[in-house]
């Protein structure tokens, strides 16, 4: 099966670009990162503030398990509906420090569209740690769910 | 994890990069290596030592010289660390799409 996400991370560089090819027209694509309940739904977190506009922020909290597990916020710059959005994002607590994004939407035909996410970081290794994160995370969770079957077994 | 740190930084410096790029294509001594650079001789020696340190170089003996010959399956942990990275934005642009196409249906 063909990769709908593609990922490429030169060496030697400090970002990351991030392609995606959606079954959705853009408009749609657009809104599901523009509006606060939508973002809770696909993304699994909760939306404490946000500002879809030039100058705004925003603020998200995500739970794990009844605990917050991890806080991210960020500038928003720029938005201009159906084509881009330009923020900074930072998870709090974590080595991978504030990341510029640049977000540009594209109308494919009616029905499809493509995101596109540049992600700046401040040098290579910190793009780096980024990388690293969900290869720790994953094992993480991986460990929680074995002591989850092995708590039931008690 | 400590080994697959080292990698990272084996690759975070352009002069390794060249060697690499350099071995790709045939394997080299270590003098025929340090001609192709400016650097200093011992600088390149000791990127030639952080490269093989990291398994990314791997040494033969044949005759009196050492040849030096590229290790693409150390590369590939690389492209590794990138994979459960690209398999947790995979998962979540799926959720996007299932959830817009729902939006889409009211």
């Amino acid at each position: 099966m063909e990769q709908k996400t593609k990922i490429n991370a030169e060496a030697g560089k400090q970002e990351l670009v991030i392609t995606r090819t959606f079954d959705l027209p853009v408009e749609l694509l657009f809104k599901a990162y523009s509006e606060a309940e939508l973002i809770e739904q696909w993304m699994g977190t909760k939306v404490i503030k946000l500002e879809s506009k030039n100058h705004g922020s925003y603020q998200f909290e995500t739970s794990y398990q009844g605990k917050v597990a991890f806080k991210a916020n960020g500038t928003i710059h720029t938005v201009v509906p159906n084509q881009k959005i330009i923020r900074t994002f930072e998870m709090e607590n974590a080595p991978i420090g504030v990341q510029l994004e640049f977000l540009t939407f594209e109308k494919l035909n009616g029905d499809t569209s493509k995101l596109k996410i540049q992600i700046i970081y401040q040098s290579e290794e910190h793009r780096a740690e980024q990388l690293k994160l969900p290869f720790a995370s994953g094992l993480n969770m991986a460990h929680d769910r074995l002591q989850e079957i092995i708590n039931k077994l008690k | 994890m400590k080994l697959r740190r080292d990698v990272f930084q084996a690759i975070a410096d352009p002069t390794r990069r060249g060697i690499l790029l350099l071995l790709a294509a045939q394997p080299l001594t270590a003098g025929a290596i340090a001609s192709n650079f400016d650097t200093a001789r011992p600088t390149v020696s000791k990127h030639i030592q952080i490269l093989t340190e990291c398994e990314l170089l791997k040494q033969e003996q044949q005759g009196r010289e050492i040849y030096y010959h590229f290790n693409p399956q150390k590369m590939k942990e690389i492209a590794d660390f990138i994979e459960p990275f690209r398999q947790m934005w995979e998962a979540k642009f799926n959720k996007l799409e299932a959830v817009m196409k729902k939006y889409k249906k009211k």
